[in-house]
């Protein structure tokens, strides 16, 4: 923990305080339908032509059934062309490397997950995916799949800031606003900078090198071979990229992701990249606190995501500084920490933060193995990813995702206040309750329930390639990974197996429809209550007070389900580790 | 008579062991999951002891307390529906055995038992006789003894027709003889619906309360799913989680403590109210009560005292104070309002002998009259009258002097009543009146705006006064040339702004405002229209009553909040208590996770288990008594109650579970 690392955290910390009020005031003009921004000229034809193509009346308003069900519409087509470009891979264009046709379950399972904003890859990109497949099938739900968290989390903020409205905004307006005015002019920008980082935009096959000195390696069919050349992975990269961190959906280009030199190759890359993640999930908490007119409640949900993101990093970095106690026994890597599975070019201040920031976030690209991080330094990605992912969070799901646990602080604080408990005006009532305290309950039985079956079931322990208390974090890392859209691994699990498959893909799809439908339920039920004129009788949700109830919150009722799971993988692997043993 | 039932009322105690243990009936607890799951959890662990054991004794030991668990919240209800059993059998014990003398279709009247009358039936009672039910005098009228109800001394008047005809079942008519006409059938006037809402036969869960049990019950549903899969997860692990330990665990980490007290609270709410000689329609009005933003208060009778007394003379120029005081005692020796003697008494301060009407010989009275608007006497040749300034500029044929005009301003801009005092043609000066705020209203205004609420006042006077003695008593707000409906428009505009309103009457021209209001509170004196359209009654009908009533709906809102944050903050330490425990057997690595150094694993699920039982004895007063409210703005309240039960409850069963620990230790528990 040294002092320019210091210096870097609290560069970020400073640069995302200044992210998040100018992109919150944009994203409000975007996600209002007759919003007034700087690109208006230049995408305002773009927009309206689309909504004369589609046959969209961008004003009319839709009330929470319709809305729900255009999502449903819009991702289930989704779905099906994204799997069907997949499956069929091989008979599409741009495919130079003549990569075959995906499995089903491997089409599926990737489907969803781009659909789910989780991005989970139980394949490894460059050797699976053409470039038609990775800039058709995957970069357009990139955009969507963001878009569409954007949406979700603008009808719950409309719920909350309008009074007694039918109403929550129209789905395809906002999918449209969102993606042409935000996401793409960002990414345009973005992905030119990317590029003058060092990473590739081509359409080339990939090249291939010399090996200075061959080497033997043994495949899965425990045959020995001698390498004498590497394939280097060509294409269209730098695109990817950028909408895969602006819209904290994560999917690699490369197996290895950002540790990958061709996705993330600078100390500045690496920088940018980290700040694309918590972008727009920091600015939405302004565009929050703007449009339900309370921009100190704003910026208080601001403050209690900083609180437990410092926490996490803290906490994830000092483990990996801290090392490996064994290695130190043995006097190799007294004083660098854990590097195991670190690049160098970030060493152990750049890996723990991206760590952090993905996992606190729904991003789930990585720059450094987190199945290699000591046991406590892997317990944060477990945790961020366990509590909901609300710590920032993904685009428009971090926001909706915290609210959940706001509004059952809200509750229960705000009975201890005297009171018939009054979020912004509106009542909290039993059905706000119970689609809240619905989604917690069915989301921890999803991660404890699948991670459960997989332990004890034969096609669940075939794919481990650990034992012990870290084989069981790698299976409840994959289910809490893709319950919470993260898409990060543990990478020790071999998951693309049809068992696997199909399991994450159920995981995903409950993890992110099965939340959204409720939210949509929330949000019509909150938008038809009157706003209440506030007194000094009603709770204040802001200031320290209300932080430290939020966070309070988070940890008391999202993480204490998870505090036997934690203890019996990490927590225990970590004291093993002290006492001299490692798995 | 003051009702005050102690905290451990034998009688009641003894009614409450054995209705905790009729409570164990499975049907009864599956209307409270948390509970439930305990009771079920429990059985488990039971059937476990008639499985070769070589811990007989720690199963046994966990076994008990669980049942403990069980049987301590059912205790809990018990105690809170004994309580207001007892308080309300005190009230209703007055009316037993009482027989009436009924009037039947030809005009005689029948001796029957009280429990005989019906709706509607009309009865007779003279002096000296017990009324037999809530009624409403239709005939005559009568000085009736309320003491046993109000526990006030002095007879109230109660007579057919106007405001004042109700009369309620167990008084006694102290003179003269009245006719009332039955208004409820038995068992279903106010104390008896009050009865039923305490005992839990009718009793509904509150919208808040159904709320809280959600909450609860996913938690509870949450913690399931965690103690199963950890089952499974021990498979993996291949640490064998025996069943007693797991059950164990899962009633530790479900949220007993609120789910076994929460009935508790909300019955204790209602008692609350008893105590203070309220009778709540339903638990849904307790809890609006403690919603409200809006007050609405009568002027009379509720914020000043209900006649305006005489405060100072102000003489007119060439008049001295002393020559002022003697006109005005002279012109009011007749007038035997509370205003004309209050003049009487101030004018004695100037040294003027008493006087009285038998002392002047030859005087005529003037008593006041609507045509002339003023009163006065004749003595000695002399005219003096005292009245409104344009009666008495009537009376001296001129204008009124410029500077007793003035004075007239003066006094009604500052709220007060100007009265003109003439001697023949002479103005002589002003006596000022002024309504008597009572005492300590503005501190009780403060404290109510302190918790956010506003306070306005409705009188009949003009604004300039209204808004003087509004000012003087502190309150936000007034509503001045008041009409009946305008009380009605009021309400609804607060409403429709958002606010909960609530007002207390008596009148039948109150009726529709307290149907309106959402929280009516009618006074025990009032009409029957009033009483049947509010939704609580003050059986002492004291308008200031309604400030108590918010209060004790606050303070059952704060407690459930309060001890639903302790319960589940409680999890913290359980966990640190139970989890190493578990698995020390296995990993004897992780060790230093037993910060609490407690004893062996069996010690330390067994403390967990006792000091998760034990908790709800213990806040069995807090919930009986409610948390302490201290009306001060919402911040404050959530800064301290999240101090004492948030952060308290964190660190409160560290310290209970050591201390346990320590006990189950020295004792070869465990």
């Amino acid at each position: 923990m040294r002092g320019h690392d210091w210096l870097q955290l609290m560069l970020f910390v400073g640069t995302l305080l200044l992210v998040t009020k100018p992109l919150g005031l944009y994203l409000q003009q975007v996600i209002t339908p007759n919003g007034k921004t700087f690109l208006d000229r230049i995408i305002g034809p773009l927009e309206r032509l689309t909504y004369r193509c589609c046959g969209i009346d961008p004003l009319r308003e839709q009330g929470r059934r319709e809305y729900g069900i255009s999502l449903l519409a819009f991702s289930l087509i989704g779905l099906a062309f994204t799997f069907a470009c997949l499956r069929w891979q091989s008979h599409l264009p741009l495919n130079p490397q003549g990569l075959p046709d995906l499995t089903t379950d491997l089409a599926f399972n990737t489907a969803v997950s781009f659909l789910t904003n989780t991005n989970w890859q139980s394949y490894g990109g460059e050797s699976t995916m053409s470039y038609f497949s990775q800039m058709v099938a995957l970069a357009s739900h990139n955009f969507t799949s963001a878009a569409a968290g954007i949406a979700v989390a603008a009808t719950l903020i409309r719920g909350l800031s309008r009074a007694s409205s039918q109403t929550l905004g129209n789905f395809w307006t906002d999918l449209v606003r969102v993606t042409y005015y935000v996401l793409l002019p960002i990414c345009v920008v973005y992905a030119l900078f990317l590029v003058g980082q060092g990473i590739p935009q081509n359409f080339k096959p990939y090249d291939t090198a010399q090996l200075v000195q061959a080497q033997m390696v043994t495949g899965t069919d425990n045959k020995s071979q001698e390498l004498k050349e590497q394939s280097i992975v060509q294409g269209p990269i730098a695109s990817q990229i950028a909408i895969k961190m602006l819209g904290t959906n994560g999917g690699g280009y490369a197996n290895a992701n950002a540790a990958h030199p061709y996705e993330n190759p600078t100390p500045l890359s690496n920088f940018f990249q980290m700040l694309s993640i918590f972008a727009i999930p920091a600015a939405l908490t302004y565009t929050f606190g703007r449009m339900v007119r309370n921009q100190k409640h704003g910026w208080t949900v601001w403050a209690a995501m900083f609180t437990l993101f410092i926490a996490g990093v803290l906490v994830c970095w000092r483990a990996e500084s801290a090392g490996n106690p064994i290695h130190q026994h043995l006097g190799v890597a007294i004083s660098d920490g854990n590097m195991e599975g670190k690049e160098t070019r970030f060493g152990i201040f750049n890996s723990a933060l991206f760590a952090t920031v993905t996992t606190d976030a729904s991003c789930g690209a990585v720059n450094a193995m987190h199945d290699s991080f000591t046991p406590l330094g892997g317990l944060i990605p477990l945790f961020n990813m366990q509590t909901g992912e609300v710590i920032f969070g993904g685009v428009g799901a971090g926001l909706y995702g915290m609210l959940i646990y706001v509004i059952l602080a809200v509750f229960i604080a705000g009975l201890m206040v005297g009171r018939t408990p009054e979020y912004l005006g509106k009542k909290i009532e039993s059905f706000d309750v119970k689609m809240c305290v619905m989604i917690l309950t069915v989301l921890a039985i999803c991660i404890l329930g699948l991670t459960a079956w997989a332990g004890v079931s034969k096609w669940g322990l075939a794919g481990l390639n650990n034992q012990g208390p870290h084989g069981f974090s790698e299976i409840l890392y994959a289910y809490s990974s893709c319950v919470g859209n993260n898409g990060s691994a543990f990478a020790g699990l071999t998951a693309n197996t049809p068992w696997y498959n199909y399991t994450l893909s159920l995981a995903m799809l409950v993890g992110r429809f099965f939340m959204i439908a409720l939210i949509l339920a929330m949000a019509g039920n909150l938008g038809a209550k009157k706003i209440l004129p506030s007194s000094a009788g009603t709770l204040q949700v802001h200031g320290i007070t209300f932080t430290i109830l939020i966070v309070g919150s988070v940890v008391l009722i999202g993480a204490l389900t998870f505090v036997p799971v934690l203890v019996l993988g990490p927590v225990v692997e970590h004291f093993l580790m002290t006492a001299g043993k490692l798995f | 008579m003051k009702k005050t039932v102690t905290l451990l009322d034998p009688a009641i105690l003894k009614t409450a062991v054995l209705e905790s243990l009729i409570k164990l009936d499975p049907r009864r607890q599956f209307k409270n999951p948390v509970m439930f799951v305990t009771l079920i959890g429990t059985i488990l662990c039971a059937v476990e002891l008639f499985r070769p054991q070589h811990d007989l004794g720690y199963i046994l030991q966990v076994t008990l307390w669980l049942l403990f668990t069980v049987l301590f919240a059912n205790f809990a209800e018990s105690m809170a529906e004994g309580r207001g059993k007892a308080q309300a059998d005190s009230l209703r014990h007055s009316r037993q055995k009482i027989s009436a003398r009924k009037k039947v279709a030809n005009g005689d009247l029948t001796t029957v038992d009280a429990a005989q009358l019906r709706k509607n039936d009309v009865i007779v009672v003279g002096a000296g006789e017990l009324i037999a039910g809530d009624g409403e005098v239709v005939n005559g009228a009568a000085t009736v003894d309320e003491s046993a109800i109000t526990g006030e001394s002095a007879p109230v008047i109660r007579e057919a027709g106007g405001d004042r005809s109700a009369v309620t079942g167990g008084t006694r008519v102290l003179s003269d003889e009245i006719t009332v006409r039955i208004t409820a059938d038995p068992g279903e006037g106010f104390l008896d619906r009050m009865i039923s809402l305490v005992e839990g036969a009718r009793r509904q869960k509150t919208p808040n309360e159904i709320a809280l049990t959600i909450l609860l019950s996913a938690l509870t549903l949450i913690f399931l799913v965690v103690i199963i899969t950890l089952k499974f997860f021990g498979v993996y692990g291949s640490v064998a989680f025996s069943t007693v330990t797991l059950v164990a665990l899962l009633v530790c980490l479900i949220p007993t403590t609120i789910g076994g007290l929460l009935s508790a609270i909300g019955i204790a709410g209602m008692d609350r109210l008893l105590q203070r000689n309220v009778l709540a329609m339903s638990g849904r009005a307790v809890e609006a009560a403690g919603d409200v933003d809006v007050i609405l208060l009568d002027k009379t009778g509720t914020i000043t005292l209900g006649n305006r007394q005489a405060a100072e003379f102000i003489p007119a120029r060439g008049v001295d104070m002393q020559e002022l005081a003697a006109a005005s005692q002279l012109a009011s020796l007749a007038d035997e309002t509370p205003e004309g003697r209050s003049i009487v008494v101030l004018a004695k301060q100037f040294g003027l002998r008493g006087m009285d009407m038998g002392d002047l010989q030859g005087a005529v009275f003037i008593p006041f009259s609507a045509q002339t608007r003023m009163s006065g006497a004749d003595i000695s040749g002399r005219q003096y009258r005292k009245g409104s300034a344009p009666a008495i500029s009537d009376f001296i044929g001129g204008r009124i002097p410029n500077d007793v005009q003035a004075a007239v301003d003066r006094i009604s801009r500052s709220g007060g009543t100007p009265l003109v005092v003439a001697a023949n043609s002479k103005a002589m000066g002003v006596i000022y009146l002024k309504d008597v705020i009572k005492q300590g209203l503005v501190e009780r205004f403060a404290r109510l705006r302190a918790m956010g609420i506003r306070s306005v006042m409705i009188t009949g006077d003009n604004p300039l006064t209204a808004a003087a003695i509004a000012k003087e008593a502190g309150l936000d707000d007034f509503l001045a040339e008041a009409k009946p409906e305008d009380k009605l428009a009021l309400i609804r505009k607060e409403q429709q702004g958002g606010r909960l309103v609530a007002m207390i009457g008596d009148g039948t021209n109150d009726a529709p405002a307290l149907a309106q209001a959402d929280v009516g509170v009618a006074m025990n004196t009032g009409t029957q229209a009033a009483k049947e359209a509010g939704n609580m009654v003050d059986l002492d009908s004291n308008p200031t009553k309604l400030l108590e009533i918010i209060e004790i709906g606050k303070q059952l809102l704060i407690t459930r909040g309060s001890l639903t944050t302790f319960s589940i903050a409680n999890d913290v330490a359980k966990y640190f208590a139970i989890i190493p425990a578990m698995l020390v057997g296995v990993f004897p690595a992780i060790a230093p996770l037993n910060i609490m150094q407690l004893h062996s694993p069996q010690s330390a699920i067994l403390s967990a288990v006792i000091f998760n039982a034990i908790i709800i004895i213990l806040l069995i007063p807090l919930a009986l008594r409610g948390v302490k409210f201290v009306p001060m703005g919402a911040s404050l309240i959530l800064r301290r109650n999240l101090l004492i039960y948030g952060f308290g409850g964190i660190i409160a069963p560290f310290l209970g579970i050591k201390l346990i620990d320590l006990v189950v230790t020295a004792l070869g528990l465990a």
